[in-house]
């Protein structure tokens, strides 16, 4: 048992992964077949639906976007220790600041005024979903409530006061869905297909852009900036982090400010591009699966970007597969779960077996393995 | 507000209070063996498909509720295997039950029945139906204890008293029995009961399959006595609530049960309320009494009222040193 070997960082980061995944997609083989449709097939469809025409691409890069920022946000607070589950209540909450800001500048008449109200919005919407991330980092920082609780609590506050202000206060009186007014001008972010055909009429939109520059910041953040250090110390030992000097409780609460953040900008994506006002429930679960997103590009950008993409293609073949196949949605949210489960939670499951079948490679590394493991016991 | 008034709010809260309950206690088991558990609600919300779909088809209450059970249990042990065994992160566990349970009970709901999700109307004898308690009805007439005793003691499920049965058998295990004092030590120092011999992974299993057994009799409760037959994600964030409860009775059994009568008011109260001008606040919205439990659980865990601090061993995995 203790004489093993450390995985070699390409398996830790490919190869173990990679085996999680077909796992996860074995089974929902599986429960393709409990419902009696042809897992291949599906596999097919799924594949032609996120890749195989422009609108195709075009929803899971939206989707991607997405998923990116969620991706983002629970890394961010991964790297310092903390587990941000509340990603969708912060994202969801954000919306709020998003479409405040867009409904105001809505008639701002001035050409490309979307080059004005977008930023705008985005910095409204950090505002009030980084508050959200902001407060639970607090609470734990200060008064030693975890945040992991704390979230998830605020995930529902914020679904309550977000049902209240759009049946109260957001509403227009003139509609009778609870909903905001709708975005007519400088408040609409403008969609790729307005200068590509190819994307036919997917909802991908220039926050992608956005996405891509969170990605460079937050690499830069985490790994090139005194910031990212200390977040990082505070994540790998946080009684090393104090005796550098470090407040770690200043640290939580921005790496949690951060966060929140991030998962903020859905709204931009969803609400000010997509949608055009604010509606009920429009981060539909895209805050839970950053978690997985995180998870599988185990919180360094390119993995988070590439997952995202994974994920992306998930939700798009997913709904190829209920408009061609007939197929219930709510299959994606299956093979979500197991790819959770799988990368996730039972992340360890072939750890042993790969370790040990790496140790067998040559007897030069098992001798070596050996000696490692008895200078220095695996705890 | 009559007796009556006032005796049917209170016979609304029990009926709301015990999937809360059921539930809490299973959080209770299971955290306080060292395993969180977000999963609660997943887990019910399979329990309940569970028992209605083996409700619906053989026309038996009974046979429901150990699906119920069954299923719960099956999804527990999902979370025991990578909590425990495989030394995962429970937190992405829970998260990952209750995915699960939300998408396989509609896909699998959908493509077995073609109702939307929903399972059939249970045919007769596939639903629990009230207990009357003995001279319920013959003590109606007695003056203040006549009522509350037929109208709010008598005439709930069976597994409404099993519930609160529970109660004091799970104080009665925990803290009187052997396997209890095992139980609260392996959530606190499991090294401590390593060292005395005990298997901190078998303790562990069986707390969880206990929440596992819990939370299948709350989902049972849910399709197949207080309602009659499955809807899509019927639980509808209960699991959450019941979790906020455990914190809220700082992981206590019979504080549970005070705290889960709590929140099962409020839950009554909010449906009362609605449109109504109260004096002085006037009218209250419905989300701010639906916000209440999550609302008070992080005030307590920030330590302005009381001081709420869990097992000490709750979420880590216990690695035995080599």
């Amino acid at each position: 048992m203790s004489a093993r070997r450390p995985l070699p960082r390409w398996a830790d980061v490919a190869l173990l992964p990679a085996l999680n995944l077909l796992l996860a997609l074995v089974i929902s083989a599986l429960v393709l077949m409990i419902i009696g449709r042809n897992p291949l097939e599906a596999l097919d469809t799924m594949i032609f639906g996120a890749f195989g025409y422009g609108e195709g691409v075009g929803y899971t890069l939206h989707f991607a976007t997405n998923f990116v920022f969620t991706g983002l946000a629970v890394a961010v607070a991964a790297h310092a220790g903390l587990f941000n589950i509340g990603a969708e209540g912060q994202a969801y909450i954000a919306g709020l600041g998003a479409i405040v800001v867009a409904l105001w500048l809505d008639n701002i008449g001035i050409p490309f005024g979307w080059l004005l109200v977008m930023p705008l919005a985005m910095i409204a919407a950090a505002a009030v979903g980084g508050l959200w991330a902001f407060i639970p980092g607090y609470l734990q920082a200060k008064r030693g409530s975890h945040v992991v609780i704390t979230t998830i609590m605020f995930n529902f506050i914020a679904s309550a006061i977000m049902v209240y202000m759009l049946n109260r206060v957001l509403k227009p009186v003139t509609t009778m869905a609870p909903e905001s007014a709708t975005l007519r001008g400088a408040g609409k972010v403008p969609q790729l297909r307005e200068f590509f055909d190819y994307f036919g009429y997917a909802p991908v939109n220039m926050t992608i852009l956005v996405a891509i520059a969170a990605l460079v910041a937050v690499y830069i953040l985490i790994w090139h900036t005194k910031l990212g250090y200390a977040m990082r110390t505070l994540g790998l030992n946080p009684s090393a982090a104090v005796y550098a000097g470090m407040s770690n409780s200043r640290l939580i609460m921005i790496a949690m400010g951060i966060s929140g953040a991030l998962a903020s900008m859905i709204a931009i994506n969803e609400v000010l591009a997509v949608q055009n006002r604010l509606v009920l429930d429009y981060v539909a679960g895209y805050g839970f699966v950053g978690i997985a997103v995180a998870l599988m590009g185990r919180n360094h950008p390119i993995g988070i970007a590439l997952a995202a993409l994974l994920f992306g293609a998930l939700y798009q073949g997913g709904q190829e597969l209920s408009i061609m196949m007939g197929i219930n949605r709510e299959m994606i949210v299956v093979i979500q779960a197991l790819v959770i489960l799988f990368t996730g939670a039972m992340e360890g499951l072939f750890r042993p077996s790969l370790e040990t079948a790496f140790m067998m490679l040559g007897p030069r590394q098992k001798t070596e393995a050996i000696a490692r493991s008895t200078a220095q016991p695996e705890s | 507000m009559d007796i009556f008034a006032v005796l049917s709010l209170l016979d609304a809260t029990i009926r709301l209070t015990t999937p809360l309950l059921l539930a809490c206690l299973a959080g209770l088991y299971c955290e306080r063996s060292g395993v969180f558990n977000i999963g609660l609600e997943g887990k019910m919300l399979a329990g309940a498909f569970g028992a209605a779909v083996v409700a619906a088809l053989t026309g038996s209450a009974w046979l429901g509720m150990l699906a119920g059970v069954g299923v719960g249990v099956a999804f527990a042990l999902i979370h025991g295997i990578a909590s425990i065994t495989l030394k995962g992160n429970q937190i992405i566990s829970g998260v990952a039950i209750n995915f699960l349970a939300a998408g396989l009970t509609t896909l699998l709901g959908q493509s077995w029945f073609r109702q939307g999700g929903r399972t059939p109307a249970l045919p007769q004898g596939g639903r629990f139906a009230p207990i009357e308690l003995p001279f319920a009805s013959e003590l109606a007439g007695i003056p203040i204890l006549g009522p509350i005793y037929s109208e709010l003691v008598s005439g709930h499920y069976i597994l409404v008293y099993i519930a609160f049965l529970m109660v004091p058998l799970t104080f009665f295990v925990l803290y009187r029995t052997r396997f209890g004092l095992r139980l609260r030590a392996v959530g606190e120092n499991p090294k401590a009961v390593d060292t005395a011999g005990i298997s901190v992974t078998l303790l562990r299993y069986q707390a969880v399959l206990i929440a596992g057994v819990l939370c299948g009799l709350a989902g049972a409760y849910l399709s197949i006595a207080q309602g009659s037959g499955f809807g899509n994600n019927m639980t509808a964030g209960k699991g959450f609530i019941a979790l906020a409860a455990l914190i809220f009775a700082k992981w206590r059994p019979v504080p549970a049960m005070f705290a889960c009568l709590l929140f099962g008011f409020l839950d009554a109260m909010q449906i009362r309320l609605q449109g109504v001008d109260l004096p002085v606040i006037g009218q209250v919205p419905v989300q701010a009494i639906q916000a209440l439990p999550y609302v008070l659980t992080v005030v307590l865990l920030a330590g302005f009222i009381g001081k709420a601090v869990g097992p000490r061993a709750g979420g880590v995995p216990y690695t035995k040193e080599r």
